[in-house]
């Protein structure tokens, strides 16, 4: 790995990219939402402006260490996230941190800012909190299931844990990609995708209208403005982990804008189309069909 | 609007006169059987004294108060009949959102309170609580003649006649009811209002926050929270 400052400027270049552009595509698809329901929307910009005045808020209250520590974890975990993702394939200046074991590391990264959220959360008392940090938790607990198995799958058709390396054996063509040729691998992820950003099936954790806005009740101001701040940049890393995995990866920042979008669009369509499911349903939804696929996905290759 | 009685003129009223029973200073039996002294309003509750929003200088204010006025998140709190009069602006027809307006479901997150309507005793001792949690800068915006000066309500038994005695009010809308549009142009009243840096209500309830007090205790008979609602 390089660890040359040159190296470190070129990735906080990237994080300032995919944060921005995480910003751009998050008010871009609350646009698109707009217009399907017939109305205008959100002027392109709000989310910056949003972000704007939320750092410049004035803190009102503190529930202790923790509390102010829950955001920055949460934080954490998106720019970890980030970190150690390769974004452009073959290009050094936009490889950031990733090594031969990264696959592993991201997989990580996924749950922690979602604990340190708990532990935040928890902290500031509010039930509602507590009740959307634990249905937060057991949903994401069975998101995991069916991605940890497509993740597996894919390291036995490819015997390796290196994003670069899985990327690197996708090029050569359109039918060369995961999606192709491990179709079973990808459902799997693609469904449980749909449960790790939080829209509609699957929104129960943070339900507006139901527990008034659950893990984030308590925070306001700057500690919101972190929460968004992550939203942004992991939605991007997120949806560019699994182009590197299923959808071949990107050589260009263009090509991986389009693929980001695509696969973040995916999830948007079916959160528009469908209603929102109770905790139950979508733990055992989870452990049905998206784990099924899964597991015929490891039998297939082993 | 002139205010009928100026700050001084209401005696400051002490805190101690309003506590409720189940928050006074008392001795408990614990299950082991010693005695513990418990003082709920000094355990439970912070005590600080709120302090005024420092306004920045120049350039950075301004750009600031950009911000804000671009981005009003309004606290999802209906009193009165006003509040069949937000959720249209949701809709196709009115569609708030394309001026930086939307809703949130709590006041941590909140900066406009909308008071749509009568406030009963009751409703204005949870606006007051929602009202002091959100932070500052926040505004607060009137709807209909009811806040103005108690509507077809003005002698009811029940609610309150003129909300600034309770809380600082950035923007009235009159009328009874004021459509949706008349709430839109006070969005846009409101906006201009702190592009200008002229919605500073929320220091001057701070700045006035005895009178204020006093005023919400003189109406509001079971008292049992802290004087500000942190």
């Amino acid at each position: 790995m390089d660890y040359s400052i040159t190296k470190f400027l070129w990735t906080l270049l990237g994080l300032f990219i995919v944060t921005n552009w995480g910003m751009l595509m998050s008010s871009t698809i609350r646009r698109i939402g707009a217009r399907v329901s017939g109305r205008i929307g959100i002027p392109w910009y709000q989310p910056w402006v949003d972000l704007t005045k939320l750092y410049s808020l004035k803190s009102q209250v503190s529930h202790g260490t923790m509390f102010y520590l829950g955001p920055v974890f949460r934080l954490m975990g998106g720019v970890g996230l980030f970190l150690f993702l390769p974004m452009i394939f073959g290009s050094w200046h936009w490889s950031n941190y990733s090594f031969s074991g990264d696959l592993v590391l991201i997989l990580y990264f996924q749950l922690f800012g979602m604990l340190g959220m708990a532990l935040g959360a928890g902290e500031g008392g509010h039930p509602y909190s507590t009740i959307g940090v634990s249905r937060g938790l057991a949903q994401f607990t069975t998101i995991e299931v069916p991605m940890t198995l497509a993740v597996i799958s894919i390291a036995i058709q490819y015997h390796t844990l290196s994003i670069s390396q899985i990327v690197a054996a996708q090029q050569g063509g359109f039918f060369t990609w995961t999606v192709w040729t491990n179709p079973f691998a990808t459902g799997a992820a693609m469904l449980s995708l749909l449960g790790a950003f939080g829209h509609s099936p699957f929104n129960l954790i943070q339900a507006p209208n139901e527990i008034p806005i659950g893990p984030p009740t308590e925070y306001h101001g700057v500690f919101l403005g972190f929460l968004r701040t992550n939203n942004a940049i992991l939605h991007v890393a997120e949806a560019a982990l699994f182009m590197n995995l299923f959808f071949g990866g990107a050589t260009n920042w263009i090509e991986l804008i389009v693929k980001t979008f695509l696969i973040y669009f995916w999830s948007v369509f079916v959160g528009m189309v469908f209603p929102r499911f109770r905790i139950e349903q979508s733990v055992r939804w989870f452990l049905k069909i998206p784990t099924l696929l899964g597991i015929l996905a490891i039998v297939i290759f082993l | 609007m002139e205010k009928e009685n100026k700050p001084q003129d209401i005696p400051v009223v002490k805190t101690k006169n309003f506590i409720a029973p189940e928050n006074e200073k008392r001795t408990v039996t614990a299950p082991d059987g010693s005695l513990i002294e418990v003082d709920p309003i000094n355990d439970y509750f912070c005590q600080e004294r709120p302090e005024e929003y420092k306004v920045k200088s120049g350039a950075v204010e301004k750009f600031l108060n950009w911000a804000r006025a671009e981005s009003l998140w309004v606290l999802g709190f209906g009193t009165g009949c006003g509040s069949i009069e937000i959720p249209p602006l949701v809709t196709p027809r009115f569609d708030m959102y394309r001026y930086g307006v939307q809703m949130r479901p709590t006041p941590r997150q909140s900066n406009v309170f909308i008071i749509s309507g009568y406030l009963s005793v009751k409703t204005l001792k949870r606006a007051i609580r929602s009202y002091e949690q959100m932070p500052s800068p926040k505004y607060v915006i009137g709807l209909g003649s009811c806040t103005i000066n108690g509507g077809m309500y003005w002698d009811s038994y029940n609610t309150i006649n003129r909300l600034d005695h309770y809380l600082p009010v950035d923007v009235y809308i009159a009328g009874c009811m004021p459509r949706p549009e008349a709430l839109l142009a006070g969005f846009a009243k409101l906006k201009e209002l702190i592009k200008a840096g002229k919605a500073e209500k929320a220091n001057e309830y701070i700045r006035n926050l005895d009178w204020y007090k006093a005023n919400q205790k003189k109406i509001i008979k079971d008292w049992n929270m802290p004087d500000y609602n942190w």
